[in-house]
């Protein structure tokens, strides 16, 4: 079995807020993983909002939020065990965030020793 | 029985108490073969396992007076108090799991030997309660001893921190504990309400102290007060399992409801939510039949519970829900993907939610499921099943 992150993304900060049906759609989407045993970390979510996020650059140039300069923002992750990248992305295409024009990179884990 | 005899003899003589039942055993057979069995097996077997038991203390006594005080004359062990850690937990019982629950084995492993040593589990039972093989288990046990008697673990005196520190394998055993006795095989209702009973009753004086009072303490009281309230209503007269839909609410115990309502108010105090929570969660949904939302209620408790904790009994409840959130078509598309061939259950499920779409599907199901599961019970109603659906 590997590992895979999948990282999403959103372009409208307004679509942060998720209405109650869209929380449940996400849940059963994620709990349909974790049923399979698949679900190796449920992951976080990651704050866009201002005072929660910001960007430090060379010359300590330090920005509010990641979405100056690019048009989407990381919102979460969670990270799944399957036998390969194929699964990983067949499980990706469930995901309701498409329906707000949203996006999922996935991205295998590798797994530093010792650690 | 070994319980019993470790009360007098104190933990660490464990390996002995087992041998002196194994000897009762024995004894027993050889001599029911010759007299025939006595009136009460249980009284008899008791009665030889306490002489056994004195006997072997004589030895000791003799052994450590006569010869290893001459070797170490300085060191005079004193006999072990048997009024097991009065100070913290007041019920042997209940201050024996928390001394086997010791942290130096895995938390599955102080949970497989508290079953076994306190709850009176065979290995058998251990493994289905947990799901694995019993070649596994025994490993695990003879490991969880051996580490246990290196460790030269005490009843008496556990601190605060480690009484705490143990609680959540305590939890544990209980809230299997109670499940064996609510799910087990045994048609004896007798002794599973008596299991029931016993875990109840743990976890109650669990609540009455104050290092032990958690929320998850509370949940998991909760939880077990609601699904004893049904223990009346699931079975009929002559002893078979009525299913939940069939069930005369009227034969469910409101006073231990009521209970449940009030232990899972009080447990719902900081934003843990524990396993036992959301567990006490659905059940308290399947109190209440009628409540129009109830499914999906109890659907995200099942999606709570899956991520917090991998098991395919919560899986198949879960695709279950779906179900009758959703409908069958979807539900079978969640159930599939969980592939649990192997299961008697998941056949079971998906024979039933694929009855009223594809009845050839339904009938292979259904087939596998009766093919798979032990229960000679369960059999007969698959087999009935497939019968109508042939028709």
């Amino acid at each position: 079995m590997k590992e895979f992150m999948l990282i999403f993304r959103l372009k409208d900060i307004e679509d942060f807020k998720p209405t109650p049906e869209q929380v449940q759609e996400r849940l059963n989407w994620l709990a349909g993983i974790a049923a399979q045993n698949k679900l190796a970390d449920q992951g976080n979510s990651l704050l866009p909002f201002p005072g929660s996020a910001k960007t430090v650059r060379p010359d300590s140039v330090v920005t509010d939020g990641p979405y100056t300069e690019i048009k989407e923002f990381i919102v979460g992750y969670i990270v799944v065990r399957t036998d390969t990248i194929d699964e990983a992305v067949a499980m990706a295409k469930e995901n309701p965030i498409f329906k707000l024009g949203g996006n999922i990179e996935i991205r295998e884990v590798l797994k530093h020793k010792g650690s | 029985m070994i319980a019993l005899l470790c009360r007098h003899f104190g933990l660490q003589h464990i390996e002995i108490a087992e041998d002196i039942i194994g000897e009762t055993f024995l004894k027993a057979s050889e001599n029911w073969a010759i007299n025939g069995v006595s009136e009460n097996p249980a009284a008899w077997l008791y009665s030889v396992a306490k002489n056994r038991a004195k006997d072997h203390l004589k030895r000791v006594t003799l052994f450590e007076t006569k010869i290893a005080g001459n070797i170490k004359p300085d060191v005079t062990e004193t006999e072990p108090d048997f009024e097991f850690g009065s100070e913290h937990i007041e019920d042997s019982q209940l201050a024996m799991i928390f001394a086997v629950c010791d942290p130096v084995n895995s938390t599955e492993s102080q949970v497989c030997l508290a079953l076994q040593i306190l709850c009176g589990f065979t290995v058998e039972e251990i493994a289905n309660a947990f799901l694995s093989r019993i070649e596994t288990i025994k490993k695990r046990l003879h490991r969880a001893r051996t580490h246990l008697r290196n460790s030269h673990f005490q009843i008496r005196g556990l601190s605060e921190a480690n009484i705490k520190l143990r609680l959540d394998s305590v939890l544990k055993t209980l809230y299997l504990l109670f499940n064996e006795g609510y799910f087990s095989k045994t048609n004896d209702q007798l002794i599973r309400n008596e299991l029931c009973a016993e875990a109840i009753r743990l976890t109650l004086m669990l609540t009455e102290n104050p290092l032990t009072d958690t929320p998850q303490t509370k949940a998991l009281l909760a939880l077990m007060c609601y699904q004893a309230s049904r223990l009346e209503a699931r079975t009929n007269d002559s002893g078979e399992i009525v299913l939940f839909d069939e069930q005369d609410h009227s034969l469910w115990n409101k006073a231990l409801i009521e209970k449940g309502n009030y232990y899972l108010v009080n447990a719902c105090q900081g934003n843990q939510a524990s396993k036992y929570h959301l567990e006490a969660g659905i059940a308290y949904w399947h109190t209440n039949p009628a409540a129009p939302d109830k499914w999906q209620h109890i659907l995200q408790l099942y999606n709570q519970l899956i991520i917090i904790e991998y098991s395919p009994v919560t899986a198949l409840n879960r695709a279950f829900a779906i179900a009758r959130v959703y409908g069958h078509e979807k539900a079978i598309l969640e159930a599939e993907k969980l592939q649990l061939n192997d299961n008697d259950h998941y056949h079971k499920l998906l024979g039933y939610l694929y009855e009223t779409i594809n009845t050839g599907k339904a009938i292979d199901h259904y087939s596998l499921a009766a093919q798979l599961t032990k229960a000679k019970a369960a059999r007969r109603v698959l087999e009935k099943k497939i019968k109508q659906l042939q028709a």
